[in-house]
């Protein structure tokens, strides 16, 4: 039986797996409960650091943690660390101090709590940053083994996660698979190739097994690392597949999308269908009616795929 | 640590010399701030800094954070005579390739540990060493310099609290009140009423000084050190001049962000007692 989980889980359960590490200090912003930084807080309130609704403080507390030997993870909503852009542009980026900041309830997912807590542009604005690196994993345990890996990464980060539960996709698989910069493939189909992160990972294997049964072979890879992005793996997709679907919980400009537009284009052409919102707001309404309303759950998926197999 | 009022006094004129060349020599930059600024930051290096000018990245130094960083030619000064840099580096001041950045930069210049350029940020990133130290076990202070205008900023006052919350007595700020700002005098761009009431209602230990009396700076440290201060975060609220000490500067607020011209340079280096007249 499938077990689901929230990625934020997966990011709280790894803070205290770094614990040990005395170097490693969490930052909250009044929404530990939410992100799921509580966890640390209650085993080591020492080495948390409270910064009240303050986001932009909290950042550059952080800066100044790293800038002193220390590890330090922040969090709070996605839509919340777009208010302090400029400090992770200015004072954490441009001095490349491994900063991470997690940004979770993160896409129009979030559901009912409406479209001023659905970031669909964190991706985004993060990915321009240079230093800066920047996931979107797929569930908790590719989450919690992500956010371990960046602790050891010397670079900045942002990491999104999401709100609600999504079908767990590795609790199987070779811890070791799952790596900063690489691609998962979860589906192995030569027609057409679906590159997905994040929530919309779970809906585009449900979309190719719809694919399948019109006798239509999809690829369905997992990218959770948009930056630096895997582009060997792109290259192979195109020559083994000819035509790619990205899909994504956020804006249609600058996310995945763009990443592998980006890509493409500079590298090895072939036909792209952009699955995402479309460059609008979303509104109150349960996850999985926000997916269809923004067209981007799994049938939408499956009809981009078949739009780009009929463009090769 | 032992130096004696004159003594600090001469480093600053020296300095004050260095700022105005940069400048002038840059065409571009920012002296008014940089003078006013001068003679506190001269008496913190010269009297109090733990520092290693030999071993820049020594982890238990003080940190010095320039939160107006556009006020950079003061601390290059100051770095050039401290021993962090050679006054020859002077000279790269906004050239390309230069360890004197337009603004101070900790992954350009020896002796800076904060890159700075925006304003309003060097105060969460003293909290942030302050707070490091403090897990740390370890004595270390960090000085936070900030200007007035900046104090404009929401995100100070974001971090005055959060500072006074955690109780960070290894944090010291010095406020550099020139009362100008980029575009004008403060008090036309954005009142601010009573300073040291703001600081002390957000639980902060304050007192005020003359910024450019030696003396009184020596003891507004002294304030800023003392044990009965270390409960939290203090400030010392330093009434400054912009542009002090180059006539034409002074509480012009043209000189804010302005390089002196061939003549104007070599009245400031008549003034500065550089050149005779």
């Amino acid at each position: 039986m499938t077990r689901n989980a929230a990625t934020r889980d997966g990011y709280g359960q790894a803070l205290l797996d770094l614990a040990g590490n005395e170097k490693v200090v969490v930052l909250e912003a009044d929404l530990g409960k939410s992100t799921k930084s509580l966890h640390f807080r209650k085993a080591h309130p020492e080495r948390t650091v409270s910064c009240g609704i303050g986001e932009q403080n909290m950042l550059l507390v952080g800066a100044g943690l790293a800038s002193s030997g220390f590890i330090p993870f922040a969090s709070t909503f996605a839509i919340f660390t777009e208010r302090a852009f400029e400090q992770m542009r200015n004072g954490i980026a441009r001095p490349n101090l491994a900063v991470h900041l997690c940004g979770s309830h993160g896409g129009t997912h979030t559901g009912t709590d409406g479209s001023s807590a659905q970031s669909i542009e964190d991706l985004a604005v993060f990915r321009t940053l240079p230093n800066v690196i920047v996931l979107h994993p797929s569930d908790d345990v590719s989450t919690r083994l992500l956010t371990m890996q960046l602790a050891e990464t010397n670079a900045p980060s942002y990491m999104r996660t999401a709100r609600n539960k999504t079908p767990v996709l590795y609790d199987d698989m070779d811890p070791s698979a799952i790596q900063i910069g690489k691609g998962i493939e979860l589906m192995d189909g030569k027609d057409v190739a679906i590159i997905a992160c994040g929530v919309l990972v779970s809906e585009s294997l449900k979309a190719a097994e719809m694919l399948q049964k019109e006798g239509i072979h999809a690829t369905v890879v997992d990218m959770h690392t948009l930056k630096p992005l895997d582009g060997k793996l792109i290259e192979a997709l195109v020559q083994r597949c000819g035509a790619l679907v990205t899909a994504e919980d956020h804006n249609v400009i600058g996310g995945l999308g763009s990443a592998v537009a980006e890509y493409l284009v500079s590298n090895i052409m072939a036909p792209l269908e952009m699955v995402g919102v479309k460059d609008r707001f979303g509104e109150s309404g349960q996850a999985d009616e926000m997916l269809d309303l923004m067209e981007i759950s799994s049938e939408f998926i499956a009809k981009a795929a078949k739009r780009a197999l009929s463009r090769k | 640590m032992s130096k004696s009022v004159a003594e600090l006094q001469e480093m600053a004129r020296k300095c004050r010399v260095e700022i105005v060349k940069m400048v002038h020599r840059a065409q571009a930059g920012h002296p008014g701030g940089s003078l006013s600024e001068i003679d506190l930051i001269t008496a913190l290096y010269a009297t109090r800094m733990r520092i290693r000018p030999q071993e820049p990245k020594w982890p238990d130094r003080d940190r010095f954070i320039l939160s107006k960083g556009h006020a950079s030619p003061g601390m290059y000064s100051i770095l050039a005579e401290m021993g962090f840099i050679e006054h020859e580096d002077l000279k790269s001041y906004r050239v390309l390739g230069g360890i004197c950045q337009g603004h101070v930069d900790m992954k350009w210049c020896p002796g800076v540990d904060f890159s700075a350029g925006s304003l309003g940020m060097g105060l969460s990133f003293g909290m942030g060493c302050a707070v490091a130290a403090r897990l740390e076990n370890s004595n270390r202070r960090a000085f936070v310099m900030l200007g007035d205008g900046e104090m404009q900023e929401g995100s100070i006052w974001e971090a005055a609290m959060a500072a006074a919350h955690h109780e960070l007595g290894n944090l010291k700020v010095i406020l550099d009140r020139n009362r100008i700002q980029n575009d004008d005098f403060c008090e036309e761009q954005m009142r601010m009423f009573d300073i040291p009431a703001k600081w002390k209602s957000f639980g902060w230990n304050v007192k005020e000084i003359d910024g450019h009396n030696m003396s009184e700076i020596l003891e507004g440290l002294d304030f800023l050190e003392a044990e009965e201060n270390c409960n939290g975060p203090s400030i010392l609220i330093a009434h400054t001049i912009k542009g002090a000490g180059v006539s034409y500067m002074e509480n012009n607020p043209s000189f804010h962000g302005a390089a002196p011209n061939d003549e104007q340079f070599h009245q400031a280096m008549i003034e500065l007692g550089e050149v005779e007249a």
